[in-house]
């Protein structure tokens, strides 16, 4: 297709720098991406021209930070469809969002013997909280198992997803295999029987469109630095209704009405969840990648990155000692492989020295490592400004790997 | 590439292919297991000592080729060491993989394939695990 990919690569400054004295080859995007100049700018403006805290005064800098601040609420409200800015709350990532959900509905709610409902392939992050809720709570978790490609196995969905299902929480897209789950249809069925719908979009919402009223989740998180935003920044998607009455995840300054020494008032969604002074910057530069991507286009970008995919899939099939892990017809860009018995960690170290960037480890997906039986993967992911002929500096490295090994 | 070279010699590569005292001690003093959560590594080390010497030292491991030829050559270093000597290797092989060969006496020649490691301080750790290990288990007394 023709995608203007070399205009594009202008846009982010540390494209053009060389790691080891070769240029960089960035291909660990599922870990976090790089930042367009437009986005670092947003920052540098905050704090050059008009920075100050937000919400608090009624000087006309304070007033332009707040604008900007909630301008990108609005922005993250139409780029996930919600209905309302108010059902957006800024959080640290992905991480902080789903605690904070484990915390303040799970533990509201949630009473022993309900069962919450996850996948095998599910990060770190969407497992923990819910094991600490449910041994506070004597909920019972529940796992939809995966098949060797990856794909989620749904034949005995009806009765994983029953009347005592209360939580469904679900990664979109798996960072370690790339698979991109039957989202729509599991939450229908957990919809029916009352369940709340959690959805982690941390690699979804920079590879596809994501509408929350489409998908009909009842909370979404992902984090900014993914979506080529700062780090330290993520939103927390959740309905209007649902988020008014669960209880605040901190309380302090800010998300107050009224105080006295006997009792508190807190203020009204989004605000009774942005305890004490918020990451302004983050909030700020969020709203710039946002809308970067939006200018270039997710259709676009999803079809570009499909055809990175397919290239680099292709190519490294055709290295016999490359064995792909998650092989789902249905995937995102990213490819975990094996290299024989050589450990990712050499495959990550060799290919470090040829100024290529992958991720080599577990992923923070220990238990998808099980399934497949072997301790770590090396894992190249793309975004949108990769292109074919890094993906051949790529296929060149692992055959320098091969070859340091022989 | 000669930094990559120099941390894959052919000894290294060797000893991950083939490495030595590879399996568990059926009779162990001292036991311990080590993890590297960063990259999944994992490592299982028996002891074997009578009379403040190491009579026997066997390993199993999961990890990469650092990792484990690191844990291999430890091995045979160990062996039939006293306690004390075997600490004295141990602190030699720290200062080697942390700082590298220049300006450094190497007792042990067989230590000096991990001089290169310095260069990646990413990879120290898993030099490190095996002997950290060790370590470990000479705390682990289990009789």
């Amino acid at each position: 297709m023709n995608f203007p990919v070399e205009l594009i690569r202008k846009d982010f400054p540390i494209l053009s720098r060389e790691m080891n004295g070769k240029p960089l080859v960035y291909l660990d995007n599922a870990a976090t991406t790089q930042k367009p100049q437009i986005m670092i700018d947003a920052i540098v403006d905050l704090y050059s021209n008009y920075y100050s805290n937000i919400h608090r005064s009624v000087y006309t800098f304070s007033q332009m930070a707040t604008e900007q601040y909630e301008t990108t609420r609005s922005i993250v409200k139409d780029y996930i469809n919600a209905t309302d800015e108010s059902e957006i709350v800024f959080t640290r990532g992905t991480t902080e969002g789903i605690n904070f959900i484990a915390n303040t509905y799970g533990r509201r709610y949630l009473q022993s013997g309900d069962e919450i409902l996850l996948t095998e392939m599910e990060h770190h992050s969407n497992i923990v909280p819910w094991q600490v809720l449910s041994k506070e709570s004597g909920a019972i978790l529940r796992y939809i198992p995966m098949d060797d490609d990856g794909n989620l196995i749904l034949d005995n969905i009806d009765q994983l997803i029953n009347e005592h299902t209360k939580i469904v929480s679900i990664v979109h897209i798996s960072n370690s295999l790339g698979t991109i789950n039957p989202i729509k249809s599991i939450f229908e069925k957990a919809r029916k029987v009352g369940a709340i719908c959690v959805l982690d979009a941390s690699q979804s919402v920079q590879h596809l469109k994501v509408d929350v009223q489409d998908l009909d989740c009842d909370f979404l998180v992902f984090s900014g630095h993914k979506i080529y935003g700062p780090t330290g920044i993520g939103v927390l998607y959740g309905k209007k209704g649902l988020l008014e009455k669960i209880p605040p995840y901190q309380t302090g300054g800010d998300m107050i009405r009224s105080v006295t020494f006997e009792r508190t008032l807190y203020a009204d969604v989004p605000q009774k969840f942005e305890a004490g002074t918020q990451n302004i910057e983050g909030a700020i530069g969020l709203g710039a990648s946002i809308s970067y991507i939006k200018s270039i286009g997710l259709d676009k970008i999803y079809e570009y990155e499909k055809e990175l995919l397919d290239y680099a899939t292709s190519k490294m099939l055709e290295i016999p000692e490359v064995t792909i892990i998650g092989t789902s017809k249905n995937k995102a860009s990213v490819i975990s492989f094996m290299l024989e018995d050589i450990h990712p960690h050499d495959v990550g170290t060799i290919l470090d020295k040829f100024g290529i960037a992958v991720r080599t480890g577990q992923h923070c997906t220990e238990p998808v490592m099980k399934h497949f039986g072997i301790p770590a993967t090396t894992r190249a992911s793309f975004a949108f400004y990769n292109t074919k002929d890094e993906i051949n500096v790529f296929i060149d490295g692992i055959k320098q790997v091969i070859e340091t090994f022989k | 590439m000669d930094e990559i070279n120099e941390l894959y010699q052919e000894v290294i590569l060797d000893h991950n292919k083939n490495p030595r005292n590879y399996g568990k001690l059926d009779h162990y003093t001292h036991f311990a297991e080590g993890f590297n959560p960063l990259c999944g590594d994992h490592i299982d080390i028996y002891l074997d000592i009578e009379d403040n010497i190491i009579k026997d030292i066997k390993f199993i491991s999961q990890g990469c080729a650092i990792s484990k030829s690191s844990a291999s050559i430890m091995t045979t270093l160990l062996k039939g060491k006293t306690v004390d000597e075997a600490k004295d290797t141990y602190n030699e092989f720290l200062e080697i993989v942390t700082k590298g060969c220049e300006n450094l006496e190497i007792n042990h020649e067989d230590l000096e394939v991990f001089c290169g490691v310095s260069e990646f301080p990413t990879r120290v750790k898993c030099a490190t695990l095996g002997w950290h290990t060790f370590e470990d288990a000479l705390k682990n007394n289990n009789d």
